[in-house]
């Protein structure tokens, strides 16, 4: 979903590359872009516009995301960009790159489900991050931020975070 | 369309957003009320994260709406500068947060009615109020299960969590009903497919209170004594002291930052 208008346009192109790179406050071994909030860059009226859309409405993590894009825009030398939030389409966790998802396993988070049905009362089954077991419970809904709930391993008997499904 | 027709919309959709931002700024508002105070650790920080899910759904409605007015006012001004009698929030969100009991049964009440509210609105013409309502919805769903969950293990636990949240039920039951009154200027948006119809709403809202309670092995009160007011901004006393400690910094002062 990254539109980019590349071509002579040396700067946009940078901004995109410098945006999309930024990683995330939270977790910061993943970027913006395998997080899948970095949107695009485009150029309005001659202006750099890099565009991000929040994971929750209520993300504490928004704000934090967005200065640190403009910190990063202004460092490589484009202070004249702007970032803006778009809503459309609203985020999901299926836009979380693949190689994002590697990138959360590899740091101890299991990646959110890509089939689970959302519905009332239905339970997702989640991978142990460190061992791969499928024998795992739910400790808490709510884990260390509003995108993680608590699981533990029954087989390692480690706990872990697991990234949760939204969508 | 006349001037006099686009204004009368604009106005409208001015008075939906705002009352759709005080619904989730109030709510979120008293869930924050449990942080460092909630009955256990996971439920304290899942209740501040609803809270802060409405609070960024209202922001969201605040933000349309002072754009929508075309007066300057912003999410702030809207939040913190307006009396009890300007917030057009449904009395069941204002409501104090009483035992936890009572903040599930109205989570759960509210969230069965608002998750099938915004599926509908995220089908409206008007784009923003769509984008929105698509966004917020996958939350709502969140909260409905959550609170779901809650009502079950409350209902069919002990002897002492089900009388709790039987007493809830009854303390908030008489509020419901208002969620499904049309506001006067939503039957324009309502005519011209900018709204949902909220008591087309009912059904669905009710067959979810039904499946839940059936499940909690709870018993739906009886429709009696039924509340409303809160949309003509005629609020309870909780409001006046919620809103007194919640703008109280932002009015002694104004424009600060940090
Ligand atoms: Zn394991």
């Amino acid at each position: 979903m990254v539109a980019v208008e590349l071509g002579q346009d040396d700067d946009l192109a940078r901004a995109a590359v410098v945006a999309a790179a930024v990683l995330d406050p939270e977790i910061p071994v993943i970027t913006l872009e395998d997080l899948g909030v970095f949107r695009g860059a485009v150029r309005r009226q001659g202006r750099v516009i890099v565009t991000l859309t929040p994971t929750y409405t209520g993300c504490p993590a928004t704000a934090a995301i967005q200065f640190a894009v403009e910190a990063a825009l202004l460092k490589a030398g484009l202070a004249d960009a702007r970032v803006e939030t778009v809503l459309s389409p609203p985020w999901t966790t299926d836009d979380i790159t693949e190689a994002g998802r590697a990138k959360l396993l590899a740091y101890g988070i299991a990646p959110p489900n890509q089939s689970t049905p959302h519905g009332l009362f239905a339970e997702d089954a989640v991978a142990c991050p460190r061992c791969g077991a499928t024998t795992t419970t739910k400790l808490s809904e709510f884990g260390s931020t509003a995108c993680k709930a608590l699981w533990r391993c029954d087989a390692c008997r480690e706990p872990f975070d697991y990234f949760k499904c939204h969508r | 369309m006349t001037t006099t027709l686009a204004s009368t919309m604009q106005a409208a959709i001015f008075e939906l957003s705002l009352a759709l931002g005080d619904d989730a700024l109030v709510l979120g508002h008293r869930l924050t009320e449990w942080s460092s105070r909630a009955p256990m650790l996971e439920e304290d920080i899942a209740l501040s994260n609803l809270g802060l899910d409405l609070i960024g759904q209202a922001r969201l409605f605040y933000t349309y709406a002072g754009e929508v007015e075309g007066k300057g006012r912003r999410e702030d001004d809207l939040a913190y500068f307006r009396d009890a009698a300007a917030y057009r929030n449904l009395l069941i969100v204002e409501l104090e947060i009483g035992d936890f009991a009572h903040t599930i049964a109205r989570q759960f009440l509210y969230a069965a009615f608002v998750h099938p509210y915004f599926q509908a609105l995220a089908k409206s013409g008007d784009a923003r109020l769509a984008e929105i309502a698509a966004k917020a919805v996958k939350e709502m769903a969140y909260h409905l299960r959550h609170a779901s969950e809650w009502m079950i293990r409350l209902g069919d636990g002990t002897a002492e969590s089900k009388r709790r949240v039987t007493s809830a039920l009854d303390d908030l039951w008489g509020y419901t009903d208002e969620m499904f009154e049309v506001m006067p200027g939503e039957r324009a948006l309502i005519a011209a497919g900018n709204a949902p119809d909220r008591t087309a709403i009912k059904p669905k809202w009710a067959a979810t209170v039904d499946a839940v309670l059936r499940e909690a092995t709870l018993t739906r009160p009886a429709d009696r004594g039924m509340q409303s007011g809160g949309r003509q901004g005629r609020h309870t006393e909780a409001l006046d002291h919620m809103l007194a400690e919640m703008q109280v910094l932002a009015r002694q002062h104004p424009g600060a930052t940090w």
